[in-house]
């Protein structure tokens, strides 16, 4: 399996370290109830089939990434920044 | 069919002639008291003990594809008892016991090998944490001894004792923890529960649970519907799937742990070998393959198949440990997946949907909790309360903060 970073190019897995699936991106806000930070923590969808999920490109350009691909089959459809989806959804507020 | 010796014998004689199949291959009927989603290692002792232990024998088990053909036939057969924390460790230490008694209580031989589980350390702090752990073990009424160096070197001369990075500082031996052969303990389970009436349905595979005004009222499959007073989800690292089908969100992710198999050789390991700071472990198996592993491919799959990355990682911890076995080539690797919870320990309870139960979250431990696992969730099925020994594997403790975290490693699913 390799992950095609945005910025370094086509990498060997192991530069790479997996943190969990797109839930961690969404933190509760504070003050939510135990229910909501148990859901953001702990449940999962655990899908067989395409997911999000965060992976860290810790040998490389140390950015955060967003990767979308096939818990079956490992093909990989897509990587993001985690950083230009936060500057977009900043803008996409200020609007 | 009983089996014995005598019987192997006599039919040896006349040509084998007279052996009849373990178990029935029963049509699905409309309904039943109690339906078992998944016809693995679980999910059949689950079956055997409702029947044996409470004489509940209207079951049915559904698998989707054949008995015994998931995680119970694909794993490394280890099987021990040394659990620290109160809520395993009991449930560890039963699961011992159970496997003790499990081919007489069965009537078949599962190969059930007490070699001993050799875990080495290589730091003074890693014999302080180990002490510590063999004395739980004993507080539990299990055993653990403590080796030095000389005292490994004794039982495992083929170490390298000097690796410049993680030198054998000694063992914990847990005499008792050893092996099986993962497949009889499948068939087993399943024949014992037939004999009892259970009716194991293959071929099966549930599409949906049907969920009226909070309670379950049986499946649809693509074998027909069926109804039921009672429905069990032990599938493993296909829980997420199942659990949807009842509108709920699991605390598990599915991950890929890979295993390893050598072409046979003679008898060389006669224990099972633990180097966990490799992540790496390794026994012999009867027929002489030396079976190994190592840790996660770290990522959630669902491939049943792992990376190359950590197959170069196991080869290297292994030739790292006992350089002897570079001469030994790999006959062939696997992945299973792997239902992992959030603080490494299991599930056993019920859910918000009346009669809809739930075992999940083995991670990778599962084979050796296979008899104690069947043992709490029938109980929990035919009483409605936890068993004893089950009663901390609760669904909500993740939200209350009860967790179970055996490696005390935080709340990310791949970190156990």
């Amino acid at each position: 399996m390799r992950l095609t970073c945005p910025l370094c190019g086509e990498r060997d897995r192991r530069e790479f370290y997996y943190y969990g699936a797109e839930d961690y991106l969404h933190r509760p806000a504070e003050g939510a109830s135990l229910a909501e930070w148990d859901n953001y923590l702990h449940l999962r969808d655990n899908p067989a089939g395409m997911t999000k999920d965060l992976w860290y490109h810790e040998a490389g350009c140390s950015q955060w990434l967003l990767v979308t691909r096939n818990t079956v089959t490992h093909a990989i459809a897509g990587v993001e920044l985690v950083a230009e989806r936060k500057t977009e959804q900043k803008a996409g507020r200020a609007k | 069919m009983r089996y014995s010796g005598l019987k192997v014998i006599t039919e040896g004689l006349f040509g084998n002639k007279g052996w009849t199949p373990a178990w029935r291959d029963p049509a699905p009927k409309a309904e039943y008291d109690v339906v078992i989603i998944g016809g693995g290692g679980h999910g059949l002792s689950t079956a055997y003990y409702l029947a044996k232990n409470h004489g509940i024998t209207n079951v049915a088990v559904l698998e989707k594809g054949y008995l015994g053909g998931g995680n119970v036939g694909r794993n490394t057969t280890i099987v021990r008892a040394n659990y620290f924390l109160p809520g395993n460790s009991e449930f560890y230490s039963h699961s011992m016991k159970l496997w003790e008694g499990m081919e007489a209580d069965l009537n078949y031989n599962v190969m059930h090998s007490q070699r001993g589980l050799i875990n080495l350390f290589h730091s003074d702090g890693q014999r302080d944490a180990f002490v510590r752990r063999g004395n739980a073990m004993i507080n539990q009424g299990d055993d653990a001894i403590l080796l030095d160096r000389d005292g490994v070197r004794e039982l495992l001369p083929y170490l390298d004792y000097d690796n410049t990075r993680f030198p054998i500082y000694g063992g914990l031996l847990h005499p008792r923890g050893g092996s099986a052969r993962h497949d009889a303990v499948a068939w087993g389970y399943a024949r014992g529960a037939d004999q009892r009436g259970v009716d194991l349905i293959q071929n099966c595979e549930v599409t949906g649970i049907d969920v009226e005004g909070g309670v379950v009222k049986g499946v649809q499959t693509t074998r027909g519907a069926i109804r039921a007073k009672k429905v069990a989800i032990i599938v493993a690292g296909r829980s997420s799937q199942v659990a949807a089908m009842a509108g709920m969100r699991l605390p598990i992710e599915s991950h890929i742990l890979q295993a390893f198999v050598s072409e046979g050789l003679k008898p060389v390991i006669n224990h099972v070998i633990s180097f966990g700071m490799g992540h790496f472990y390794i026994s012999q198996s009867d027929k002489g393959g030396l079976v190994f592993g190592g840790d996660l491919d770290f990522y959630a799959s669902y491939a049943a198949r792992g990376n190359l990355p950590m197959v170069e990682h196991v080869m290297e911890a292994g030739m790292t440990l006992m350089p002897m076995i570079g001469r030994a080539k790999v006959l062939r690797s696997w992945g299973g997946i792997m239902d992992m919870s959030p603080d490494g320990s299991p599930v056993i309870d019920k859910t918000h949907i009346e009669g809809l139960l739930l075992d999940c979250g083995w991670n990778y431990g599962g084979f050796k909790a296979v008899p104690a696992s069947g043992w709490c969730m029938a109980h929990l099925m035919a009483t409605g309360n936890s068993h004893e020994y089950a009663s901390k594997f609760r669904l909500d403790r993740f939200a209350t903060g009860h967790l179970l975290d055996e490696e005390g490693t935080g709340s990310q699913h791949n970190l156990h």
